[in-house]
């Protein structure tokens, strides 16, 4: 059996860019995100069954004493054949999780599946911990183990958040697209990083930020979409901002950005929040941009955003390009960017 | 015009239906031939697939219950989040049907031959009732169940696949799990095995797997063969068609003379063509059908043999043969048709008959195919001595072939001339001579026949060689009579104790990974013993290689290292800081990884936490069952941790048994096809004949003498050809044996002589030719006289 | 008398039913005499020929060859009387093309075992074929190819030779030479000589002629 085409089957979300579009967008009988959201917290910060796809996304920018620098990913997606949980094989969740690790020169990747219900993989969210198989990210949310092992790496490391969550577009209702497809967003941004990473060189003490996403939903893409471009970034004078593009089929695109500072969080809508390719490289056999000139002039910003490394290839199961990125012009700082959809 | 065309070309066929026969019969033969050997080929292919991805022994490491027992869930749970890349499989029966649930999220060899994609529904799988995959016999055995039957014809016979949950309710075993599946890779941090699953027993993939490679070889075998009939088949269909060619000439001459355009005639003769090579092919394919489901029940069993597995013994027409089969059919007439049309192009208009240009152009063209032949046999001696690699190995087979082919008529030709400058007789001289004239005539069928006697050869000879090897390896490596596994090291040091006093000697058998010279290798520790002094033999040994060992300076490698690493006797390797002299090199066939042998006083200074659990017994082979009983009472040692060495032999021979019934079976069908050309070509040249003979008769032969000629030059031909064929089998046998299985398997096989084998071969092709042409002489010797005197006819 | 044919019957079944190609036809020859069957086109005159050169056999009737009557002998018989006492010459397709001339034309004469090296040669030489004696039939013209069956013929020293339009593929200069050839050599070893024919001016040749109509003797 083709594991790819059951990957595609279970995750429609993440493959609708794949040529899924219609499992994607369909939502019959889950739950479908609604404006004004009130989350309750720890238990929002578990599994919600009813909706298609979820997920728990870390990266993580992270430095060597030497100041080397070097990307870090772990990601914990589940998805619902059918909206509701279950004890046993039958249960209708299944759970797939990624982990990454990018150096300049080098880009490990690794995956794991799991079925629901019988405990191999899943998320409680009190006390808070998210598993798949040995990989972990547990503890609270303000301070948390995470760890994740590949045939040729793993790492282990401690997060400690220094900040609020804060949650994008209306209060944590994101909205994905002019015909309203939206999903529950929040971010914790203000991780601080430290651990230690096994690499073929050896191990190497790293520390740094990370940014954990928290997304569910159950139509995440418009049937016109074929992809993102999402942006996390961490300038150096303390703010930082969250942007994605949605590339709709005509060439046109959706746009959406959040902006954190000290004092606020500013949500802006479709059309201020402007990302341009600069530079495409060759990876994995197509044509994938590796420089971005990104600008949200409400707030000066006109930067631009390169790859530490260019083929940062996740050569998973439902493929895409994931990895740290550096970033200067109008704000000098950090990141990580995320492409979907590019053939 | 062009309905007028082709009713003229087609009229040819009406009124010449033997030339009709002999072209789709040759066409749909040398698709039989082909598609049959693909059939078989593809038929073990799948069923071995299908049992081995169904069962997914010797692919992966497994973990199990010691005593066979189930594993609870949650063990399997633990693992996972140990680190453990695994995956559960549930096996049971069910109404007589093999029932096997995977988890097709972690399955490392996925859900093996069931497509997901095609009819299935993921969600359907995964949840709900879910679904069951298999053969339709075994969905109808299983009889009323819950889940969705579809019909997966990949899937072993006699099992279905189907999701772990669905197995585990279907078989009464919620939470229990059978069986772990190690995938290949893991990850780099993961806890100790015997810390998380203490009670579960890691059994290698490696096991039993010397008898599992051999199955490689029995496929190697039979895909030589499907190349080389589909060499005989192509020079049968060349035959046709050139002469179906040669025959319409004066067609086509007075076709173009009333002024039809070349180009239409060639695109009506290729579309005539191309329809008659559909209908042969369809016709060969339904014949190769045939010929595989005949050959498919020997097949079926060696697999059963090997596996004990069950393996359909019905064949499934898959629509893949069908298209091959059409292909090869149309690739070949147009690989054939090619040179034909080629000639037609350039024929001038009134190429009248100018029997003398012909001849020469025949003479310049056997110059051309001598000149041809030789630069292949050079080029496949030129391979045969540097080339490595398996695609060199079978480029050279393919030079050697086709070469020896091309040579066979100028070989031929000469021998006949050296005959006719002998001969004083005046019948004999003319015999020689009219042979020598025949000759072009024949030669595609010969060369048919040579490929074929050749392939006979060749296989029967890589067959026999690798039966006489391996039963020999066998006595050498099972020389114990009983071997016995113990499933712990306290079990071990028992049975130790246990067997001392009962039996001539217990030699321990254990293993080390370790890299020798930079290769991963298994090294053993044995013990100085009579079995292995004496029943070992060397491919290279140094004088006294046990005693070096012994001492502890020595060791004995594989030829794979040997091979790989360049060492030879003498040299040094060192192992854990020990410097070693390479003492000899042994044959381990069917061995895919480097393997060495020290001395076990070393062994156990240098691995002292390795504790052997398999002994090797010797003792008095009649005493064997009662000591395996007395072991099961005495020390609850189960039957299936003892070998019975002689079983072991048995069962190998008999997979050897099989194998040669196999390739006998297509031997016999090579060589009727072979006989088969000789036929159309005698029946083809018989009304040339007629015109060659009747002066031979009107100045005093007999008819019946001429006859009896006929049969003895077609029977005297197959003698020459026959003896041409000995030495290129004898050259593809050690190409086979000593460049493609060395590059397929990493060891080379000794190549054994087997002259009467050769002879009933001989035989057998004699027969087959005779048969051939006993019919064209039996209706020579009854042509009437009023035919042999219409050539004289000045009314004719 | 070297040949008396008596009373010859021949059938052939053909695709209008039978066809009574010769109907009761009588002749004789004498060692050393000519004789010319001439007659239209199926008349039976080809026929006749082949009857009394063993290389078919009557529905009825008798053929005495030197006292012998051949149509009473089986296959192997005939087979012998073709290969020592008679010799034929056909319009084509004389020769075994395999063979080369030198070997052509002592074919014949070594098959019935009487072969003789020094009268091939003086044959060989008589029809000037000496400079194609290496050669193969299909290497020589029509004219020289009819020499070479004619001294084939005579090898073995036949008694009785008999020629079927021997000259009927050659042009007219080529067929005068080639039949006063073989008038010659015909004369010198007493051979009685049979041809088939539809020329007047090769029949006026002979010393006699028969004139064959619808398989009688007109």
């Amino acid at each position: 059996m083709n594991a790819k085409i059951l990957i595609l089957m279970v995750f429609p979300g993440l493959a609708t860019a794949q040529g899924f579009a219609g499992l994607g967008t369909e939502a019959d009988g889950f739950s479908i995100p609604q404006p004004d959201p009130v989350f309750d917290f720890p238990t929002d910060h578990g599994p919600h069954p009813d909706y298609r796809i979820e997920w728990w996304y870390l990266t993580a920018n992270l430095q060597d004493p030497d100041g080397m620098p070097y990307g870090l990913q772990w990601t914990l997606f589940r998805s619902a054949l059918a909206p509701e949980d279950g004890v046993g094989w039958t249960a209708p969740q299944v759970w797939m999780g990624h982990a990454a690790v990018t150096t300049p020169d080098a880009h490990y990747v690794t995956e794991r599946l799991a079925r629901g219900g019988i405990g191999q993989a899943g998320v409680t969210a009190d006390p808070f911990a998210a598993w798949i198989d040995d990989w972990q990210l547990a503890g609270t949310m303000d301070a948390a183990r995470m760890t994740a092992s590949g045939p040729d790496f793993a790492y282990d490391m401690d997060l400690t958040a220094t900040g609020p969550l804060i949650f994008h577009g209306d209060g944590g209702y994101s909205v994905k697209s002019a015909s309203g497809q939206a999903s529950y967003y929040y971010s914790q941004p203000f991780y601080e990083v430290a651990g230690t990473l096994i690499l073929p060189g050896g191990e190497v003490e790293v520390t740094g930020s990370a940014w954990l996403d928290r997304e569910w939903s159950s139509q995440p893409l418009a049937e016109d979409q074929t992809g993102w471009d999402w942006f996390s970034l961490s300038f150096a004078d303390g703010n930082k901002m969250m942007g994605f593009l949605l590339r709709q089929a005509d060439g046109s695109a959706y746009s959406s950005a959040t902006w954190i500072d000290a004092e606020s969080t500013t949500a802006y809508a479709d059309g201020a929040f402007a990302a341009v390719p600069l530079d495409w490289a060759k990876v994995a056999g197509r044509d994938v941009p590796i420089s971005w000139q990104v600008t949200l002039p409400d707030r000066g910003v006109d930067v631009t955003v390169t790859a530490i490394y260019n083929d940062a290839w996740m050569d998973t199961s439902v493929p895409y390009w994931e990895g740290p990125v550096t970033v200067t012009g109008s704000h000098k700082g950090q990141g990580y960017l995320e492409m979907t959809g590019y053939e | 015009m062009t309905g007028a065309v082709f009713a003229a070309l087609l009229s040819h066929w009406w009124r010449n239906p033997l030339q009709l026969f002999t072209l789709l019969a040759g066409l749909a033969l040398a698709t039989a031939l082909w598609s049959g050997v693909q059939a078989v080929n593809a038929e073990a292919r799948a069923s071995y697939d299908a049992a081995a991805a169904t069962l997914g022994e010797g692919q992966f490491d497994q973990l199990l219950v010691a005593d066979g027992g189930t594993i609870p869930q949650a063990s399997y749970v633990a693992l996972r989040r140990a680190g453990w890349l695994i995956s559960p499989v549930v096996e049971g029966r069910l109404n007589g049907v093999r029932i096997v649930g995977l988890d097709p999220l972690t399955a490392p060899g996925g859900l093996g031959p069931v497509n997901l994609d095609e009819g299935a529904e993921i969600g359907a799988f995964l949840a709900a009732d879910g679904q069951v995959f298999g053969p339709q016999e075994a969905l109808d055995d299983l009889g009323a169940i819950g889940p969705a039957k579809v019909i997966s014809p990949d899937v072993a016979p006699g099992t279905v696949i189907t999701d772990i949950g669905v197995a585990q309710r279907l078989l009464g075993q919620e939470n229990q799990i059978n069986r772990l599946l190690i995938a290949p890779e893991q990850p780099l941090v993961q806890r100790p095995l015997q810390e998380v699953a203490p009670s579960l027993r890691r059994q290698p993939a490696q096991g039993g797997s010397d008898i599992a490679r051999l199955t490689d070889s029995f496929h190697l075998n039979l895909t030589a063969f499907g190349l080389l009939s589909f060499a005989v088949g192509i020079f049968i269909v060349n035959g046709a068609i050139g002469l179906a060619f040669e025959q319409r000439r004066p067609v086509v001459r007075t076709l173009r003379a009333l002024g039809v355009p070349l180009t239409r005639l060639i695109v009506l003769m290729a579309v005539e063509l191309a329809v008659m090579a559909l209908v042969a092919g369809a016709i060969g394919v339904m014949l190769g059908y045939v010929i595989a489901s005949l050959l498919l029940p020997d097949v079926a069993a060696t697999l059963r043999g090997l596996y004990g597995a069950d393996v359909a013994g019905t064949l499934q027409l898959r629509p893949v043969w069908w298209l091959s089969g059409l292909a090869i059919a149309l690739g070949g007439t147009a690989l054939a048709a090619g040179g034909a049309f080629w000639k037609l192009a350039r024929m001038p208009l009134l190429a009248g008959a100018a029997p003398r240009a012909l001849a020469m152009a025949a003479g310049r063209r056997a110059v051309l195919q001598g000149v041809l032949a030789v630069i292949l046999l050079i080029a496949a001696l030129l391979l045969g001595i540097t080339g490595t690699g398996l695609l060199a190995g079978f480029v050279m087979l393919g030079c050697l072939l086709i070469g020896a082919a091309l040579a066979l008529p100028v070989v031929l030709d000469r021998a006949l001339a050296l005959f006719q400058s002998r001969a004083s007789e005046v019948r004999a001289a003319w015999f020689w001579a009219d042979t020598r004239q025949q000759l072009p005539g024949l030669s595609l069928a010969l060369m048919a026949l040579l490929l074929a006697m050749a392939a006979n050869v060749g296989v029967s000879t890589m067959v026999s060689s690798f039966r006489l090897t391996f039963t020999g390896f066998l006595d050498q490596r099972l020389a114990s009579e009983l071997y016995v596994t113990a499933s712990n090291a306290s079990e071990a040091a028992t049975l130790q104790t246990y067997l001392v006093p009962k039996v001539d000697a217990v030699l321990p058998i254990q293993s080390a990974e370790a890299r020798i010279a930079g290769f991963p290798t298994e090294v053993f520790g044995a013990r100085d013993h009579a079995t292995y002094r004496e029943g070992w033999q060397f491919l290279t040994a140094a004088d006294a290689p046990w005693d070096v060992v012994t001492a502890g300076h020595g060791i004995l490698i594989n030829e794979q290292l040997a091979r790989r690493s360049g060492l030879v006797v003498g040299d040094v390797v060192t192992l854990l800081g020990r410097d070693l002299t390479v003492q000899a090199t042994y044959g381990d066939y069917g061995n895919p990884i480097g393997q060495a042998i020290i001395n076990i006083a070393l062994f156990e200074a240098l691995y002292p936490e390795i504790t052997p659990l398999r002994f090797g017994l010797r003792m008095d082979a009649a005493a064997v069952p009662d000591l395996v009983t007395a072991l099961g009472n005495d020390l609850g040692i189960s039957a299936d941790q003892t070998i019975n060495q002689a079983r072991i032999k048995q069962f190998s021979l008999d997979v050897f048994d099989r194998t040669f019934t196999v390739t006998t079976a297509l031997n016999v069908l090579t060589l009727a096809v072979a006989g088969f050309a000789i036929l159309m070509s005698l029946l083809t040249l018989a009304a040339m004949r007629v015109p060659q003979l009747a002066p031979a008769w009107a100045m005093g032969m007999t008819r019946t003498q001429l006859g009896r000629f006929e049969l003895v030059r077609a029977v005297l031909l197959a003698v020459l050809t026959a003896v041409a064929a000995l030495p290129l089998g004898l050259a593809l046998a050690w190409a086979l044996l000593a460049v493609v299985n060395v590059a397929a398997f990493g060891w080379k096989l000794p190549m054994f002589l087997f002259p009467l084998d050769y002879l009933r071969l001989l035989i057998f092709a004699l027969v087959a030719a005779g048969l051939a042409a006993l019919w064209p002489a039996w209706r020579l010797s009854r042509t009437p006289p009023s035919d042999l005197l219409k050539v004289f006819s000045n009314e004719r | 008398m070297l040949l008396h044919a008596q009373d010859i019957h021949k059938t052939f079944q053909t695709a209008d039913g039978p066809f009574d190609v010769l109907r009761g036809i009588s002749l004789t020859l004498d060692a050393g005499h000519t004789l010319a069957l001439t007659g239209e086109s199926g008349s039976g005159k080809s026929t006749l020929l082949h009857l009394v050169g063993g290389l078919d056999v009557p529905d009825a009737g008798q053929i005495l060859l030197d006292g012998v009557d051949i149509a009473a002998l089986d296959d192997t018989g005939r087979a012998k009387v073709r290969r020592g006492a008679v010799g034929v010459v056909f319009q084509q397709f004389n020769l075994i093309p395999s063979l080369r001339v030198v070997d052509n034309i002592a074919f014949q004469a070594r098959l019935a075992g009487q072969y003789d090296a020094a009268w091939c040669a003086e044959l060989a030489d008589r029809m000037g074929l000496k400079p194609q004696l290496r050669k193969y039939p299909e290497q020589l013209s029509g004219g020289q190819q009819q020499r070479v069956a004619i001294a084939r013929t005579l090898a073995p020293r036949p008694k009785l030779v008999l020629a079927d339009e021997p000259t009927g593929n050659l042009d007219e200069a080529t067929a005068e030479v080639v039949l006063s050839l073989m008038l010659d050599l015909v004369a010198e070893t007493q051979a009685g000589l049979l041809m088939v024919t539809h020329s007047d001016r090769l029949a006026g040749r002979m010393q006699r002629r028969l004139h064959l109509a619808k398989g009688q003797v007109a």
